[in-house]
């Protein structure tokens, strides 16, 4: 299946993955101008011409989103909040991708105690509960998203490392790769040039549910208070609304950045399946 | 393959995968080990002072056996965790094998009622919209469960709790108990009406939030087998639909669900990190979070573990079950 060459025809009739993409679309064009796009500076508190400050107004024209308890503008953080979003929630799948291909790869194609001490790591790693370990591991290191994307990214590669590896062992038997033995293609050749292509739409797929997993990951991650604490994302945002218990009136504050949680890493679902179905044929008939 | 080898290859099995429990257990008490050793901003500052005379110091160091070379220290460790003593809590100056008994009821209390729910709810309509499958009332559930499932779940807990705690004042906003409220031992706690009261709205939320799963998972299985044969020879005997999918279908389609469970379980217990912080509910999760932010080091790294080995174990449950329950899985 050359996933790469058909990228629309996961799309064709599939009403809810087109609006997805189109949702997907929009919340890029947001995160790229980010800065740009936010009226106020998202940290900038802000004052009336009483010189007080403007805590926990409702929507108004100048703060579509209100503003917070803090009297900063809950809109702006938005709109910096999905870029971060988007660039952890990228960053981290393209490494659990990056990881998980090559460990699949390698167990599947050279088996043996490779292949045994490999996927015996992957299970290990597997069964490591990730928001607890993350916290902890956060709590003694700099909390920083460099971290949360490291950590992230080192516990969900297992998963691709899994679907790649299961693949490769069917590959390994097929003609065209005692073809390509034969006519004098090394171990890394085989592996990169006549295996990965043919795997690398399951790794794709699987690296875009793991943007959705790692958006919200880091979101939780936020929420509990142990990120960094300069950033402005979506958990963040939450975490200050938990942290300022008065507010859980302010709904204009914490309804929009679970709201953008929930419709990108949806989108991303969705355009998963979509996908999936078109790399597993399998799945067309449900 | 004759049966005897069947049956020895399962218990093969099953050894592996008990000992890649272990595996995974013993890998996490070795890394939060190094963690909390080996990390530059040494932990023990926060118990043994620079400010302490140094004779002091010496001698505490000397009597958390801190003063061992690093391989001692972690033989001494492993052992301590192998036998559950996980020493006194920095900040309660209780055994925290004692605090963490109490959270882990306390969890179990909350999680219990919330796993039967969702179950409930999520093979009910799982069965009913494979039933329905591509109507209007499937599409909609189908996508309403994908949306919620992708939803935050601490979010969700906030929602919950700004619509029917701040808005409609019907349940209280978190913790276990009204303050001040006094109870005789665990047991009478739970069976109290407050207790009851305040427990509500949690399983509600999480019963909804983790009823998505089974429900996902019911629906496939049931249109697997709602397109196996023994289904056409129901329809040949002329039983009504109804009957043919919740009378024999949906037995059939349970197996995927029992393995589930166990799976799910693991999944809440690590997920009670979230919930049981919005809802200051006092179970595992939540003493986590607070051990880890106060820095009492001993509750932080003795939760960790024990959620860990809870998460460790429904996945090595959810496995051995789906072995033993499915004649079709084969070892060798």
């Amino acid at each position: 299946m050359h996933g790469w060459r058909r990228f629309w025809q996961p799309f064709s009739g599939q009403r809810l993955a087109i609006v997805s993409l189109v949702v997907l679309v929009v919340f890029v064009f947001v995160g790229v101008f980010a800065p740009w796009l936010a009226p106020h500076e998202p940290l900038e508190k802000h004052y009336n011409d009483d010189g007080r400050l403007m805590r926990l107004l409702t929507p108004t024209g100048d703060f579509w989103f209100g503003t917070t308890l803090y009297a900063r503008d809950v809109f702006s953080q938005v709109i910096i909040g999905t870029r971060s979003a988007l660039v952890v929630g990228v960053i981290t799948a393209a490494a659990m991708t990056l990881i998980g291909l090559n460990v699949g790869l390698i167990a599947g194609y050279f088996g043996g105690w490779v292949d045994s001490f490999l996927m015996r790591t992957t299970d290990v790693v597997f069964g490591v509960p990730l928001l607890p370990f993350a916290i902890v591991a956060l709590s003694l290191l700099d909390r920083s998203t460099w971290w949360i994307i490291a950590l992230m990214a080192m516990l969900f590669w297992p998963i691709t490392a899994r679907v790649v590896r299961s693949q490769v062992l069917s590959l390994r038997e097929r003609p065209f790769i005692d073809a390509a033995r034969i006519s004098g293609a090394g171990h890394l050749r085989i592996l990169y040039r006549h295996i990965a292509p043919n795997v690398m739409p399951q790794a794709f797929v699987h690296g875009v549910f793991g943007v959705a997993w790692a958006i919200t990951t880091e979101a939780s991650i936020n929420f509990l208070g142990f990120g960094d604490p300069y950033t402005v994302s979506w958990g963040t945002i939450i975490y200050d609304v938990f942290t300022s218990m008065v507010s859980f009136k302010a709904w204009w504050w914490f309804v929009p950045p679970g709201l953008c949680i929930i419709i990108v890493t949806t989108a991303f679902y969705f355009i998963g399946q979509a996908f999936e179905e078109v790399a597993n044929p399998r799945l067309r008939e449900r | 393959m004759s049966a005897s080898a069947q049956s020895r290859n399962i218990r093969i099995y099953f050894a592996k995968r008990v000992a890649l429990a272990f595996a995974t257990v013993f890998f996490l008490a070795t890394i939060m080990f190094a963690l909390f050793r080996l990390l530059p901003g040494d932990p023990t500052m926060t118990v043994i002072s620079e400010a302490l005379n140094p004779e002091v110091q010496a001698e505490l160091r000397q009597r958390f056996g801190l003063d061992q070379p690093m391989h001692v220290q972690y033989g001494r460790y492993i052992l301590n965790m192998l036998t559950g003593n996980f020493g006194v809590s920095f900040n309660r100056g209780i055994a925290v094998s004692e605090i963490l008994g109490e959270a882990l009821s306390h969890t179990v209390v909350l999680m219990l009622p919330s796993l039967v729910l969702a179950y409930l709810f999520g093979v009910a309509g799982g069965a009913l919209i494979a039933w329905k499958r591509n109507s209007k009332t499937d599409r909609i559930v189908s996508t309403t469960a994908m949306i919620f499932r992708s939803a935050p779940i601490f979010w969700l807990c906030i929602i919950a709790v700004a619509l029917f705690s701040i808005h409609f004042e019907i349940f209280p906003a978190g913790h276990m108990r009204t303050p001040g409220s006094d109870y005789e031992g665990l047991l009478e706690t739970y069976l109290s009406l407050d207790f009851l009261h305040h427990l509500v709205l949690p399983m509600l939320v999480m019963a909804v939030y983790y009823g998505c799963y089974p429900l996902i998972v019911m629906r496939t299985s049931m249109l697997e087998v709602l397109g196996d044969d023994f289904i056409e020879l129901c329809k040949a005997k002329g039983l009504s639909e109804a009957r043919i999918v919740f009378g024999h279908a949906l037995r059939a389609s349970l197996l995927p669900i029992a393995t589930s469970v166990s799976l799910l379980g693991a999944f809440v217990v690590a997920g009670s990190v979230l919930v049981e912080t919005v809802f200051s509910w006092p179970g595992i999760g939540r003493l986590m979070v607070q051990a880890v932010t106060d820095s009492d080091y001993p509750v932080a790294e003795a939760s960790f573990l024990l959620i860990a080995v809870l998460v460790v174990l429904g996945n090595l449950i959810s496995d051995v079950l789906y072995g033993l329950l499915d004649p079709r899985v084969r070892y060798g």
